[in-house]
């Protein structure tokens, strides 16, 4: 038994221990990851640049306090109120505009609230709660949360008052639609999270295109004078890549069943 | 229902079409279990058996104390080990979060009061019928803890067994210590749980099917071996 349990350890260790190029730690949110186009950059990055990119998948709250900890080298998130606050704090010397894509409001295909016919996205959110139908919120502190509460507050509304018709999850995108799925429940997400969702149910994109919904990624070194051992000259030539031509032809170039979904937007 | 069938599926073709991706995150679930339990054998068994030979004052406490730690919540063992390991914590310098060694941190932590629970039981009762034996051998402490061990290690592979049992399929701890990193430390418990996040749910089930046949595996394969070695030497 001791000799079966040795070469199993052996084998596993023998295939932890293959990676060689030097890697870069970037903690980024789950909406760009279920969007599929990490796994289109990614193998490009170690191709161009010869970093191996480690992707710690979390919402931007978390992604941000591993950034302050110096657990990350950079971050990619989408809430640029925080994001201010993180270079204000020192935590990055500068933030860089990488792409967008945009939330849609989604909810039972019956429409029981009536958003579809909404102009703005704080007034479809004025319709569901009027009619208090169940809404299931990420509650999570993540950028798709911080934008939702955003969009409650230009409503003149405190979700911190609804009743039991407002679900807080405080789960991630994913797990956030799994919950609306299973109760048809409206929910703001963002496109790319959305088309890639394999368990819709009744769910069907109700509201889409108020320019409140959109939703700009951008990429924040960790200041390598709060944090000497972040790798911060591999993360600002992942940088440059990020901002430069060949991921801009990439990013805007990613279909998801036949649609665009995401912009690219760096400036040079 | 449907779903349950293309998890079925899924598995299948998931190991008849030898997924690289699958072996990797397989081999690394093996890895840091098996170490992680390896480990936590070494610390539980010496320690059960010490507190089933020894009295001391608090003895009734200290193993009131081990028994409900059995329940220890991974989810805290998890928080608990990344505030360690983290760069602003104190063993911050080694680098080690988000490593598989980190993951292995935490699963010895998780298994390790169990191990010692399960492992004191059996000994306690082998104790009791080799009591009057070892003394009057005047065996030293070191001597009777090492014949316990030996001959209740048929008993003791349960308590490593129930060990691994309850490592291989922990989610919550190595999610927060690995990050769930991609090529990195990525093992099918996390696996399973991104899966199911994205919706896929048959390729959740698929790896959920494969982690349970890969725990009924080695269960079955050391029972086995088990097996030979009584025919020869019980």
């Amino acid at each position: 038994m001791k000799l079966r349990a040795a070469t199993i350890l052996v084998a596993g260790l023998l295939s932890g221990a293959a990676a060689s190029a030097e890697s870069l730690r970037i903690a980024v949110t789950t909406s760009f990851h279920n969007s599929g186009l990490s796994d289109i950059l990614l193998p490009e990055i170690q191709e161009d640049l010869d970093i191996e990119v480690q992707l710690l998948v979390v919402g931007t709250g978390q992604a941000l306090r591993l950034g302050r900890s110096g657990d990350a080298d950079a971050i990619l998130v989408h809430s640029r109120k925080a994001e201010e606050d993180f270079i204000a704090d020192g935590y990055a010397t500068h933030r860089r505009e990488i792409m967008y894509n945009d939330f849609v409001l989604i909810g039972a295909a019956s429409d029981p609230a009536g958003v579809a016919r909404a102009s703005t996205a704080s007034e479809a959110l004025t319709l569901i709660a009027g009619s208090k139908s169940v809404f299931v919120s990420r509650g999570d502190d993540s950028g798709t949360h911080k934008a939702e509460l955003s969009i409650w507050s230009e409503a003149g509304l405190n979700p911190a008052g609804f009743g039991d018709w407002y679900r807080a999850v405080g789960a991630g995108m994913g797990a956030a639609l799994n919950t609306a799925s299973g109760m048809d429940a409206y929910i703001l997400a963002d496109r790319a999270s959305w088309i890639n969702f394999g368990n819709k149910g009744g769910l069907a994109v109700l509201f889409e295109g108020d320019p409140k919904l959109f939703n700009q990624y951008a990429f924040l070194p960790v200041n390598p004078a709060r944090h000497p051992h972040v790798k911060a000259d591999l993360a600002i030539r992942l940088e440059e890549w990020l901002a430069g031509a060949s991921c801009a032809r990439l990013v805007d170039g990613y279909r998801l069943n036949g649609e665009a979904l995401f912009t690219h937007n760096a400036r040079n | 229902m449907n779903e349950l069938f293309s998890g079925f599926l899924e598995a299948g073709r998931l190991i008849i079409s030898l997924d690289g991706d699958l072996a990797e995150i397989t081999l690394r679930s093996l890895h840091v279990t098996l170490t992680a339990v390896a480990i936590a054998s070494a610390i539980g068994l010496p320690a059960g058996g010490w507190l089933a030979v020894t009295r001391f004052r608090w003895r009734r406490h200290v193993i009131a104390v081990v028994n409900a730690l059995m329940g220890l919540p991974p989810v805290v063992v998890g928080l608990i080990v990344y505030i360690l390991f983290s760069r602003a914590g104190p063993f911050g310098v080694l680098g080690l979060l988000f490593t598989p060694t980190a993951m292995i941190v935490a699963q010895i932590i998780i298994v390790t009061p169990l191990v010692i629970s399960i492992s004191h039981q059996a000994i306690r009762e082998l104790w009791a019928e080799y009591h009057d034996l070892l003394i009057s051998m005047n065996a030293s402490k070191r001597q009777r803890i090492a014949t316990l061990i030996y001959d209740g290690r048929r008993a003791l592979l349960t308590a490593s067994l129930a060990g691994f049992g309850r490592a291989i399929g922990e989610v919550g701890a190595i999610m927060i210590v690995g990050g769930n990193i991609d090529h990195a430390t990525r093992v099918l418990t996390t696996a399973i749980a991104l899966e199911t996040s994205k919706g896929n749910f048959s390729l959740a089930l698929g790896l959920g099917f494969i982690l349970i046949g890969l725990a009924v595996a080695v269960n079955v394969a050391i029972h086995n071996l088990l097996r030979t070695e009584r025919a020869s030497l019980w």
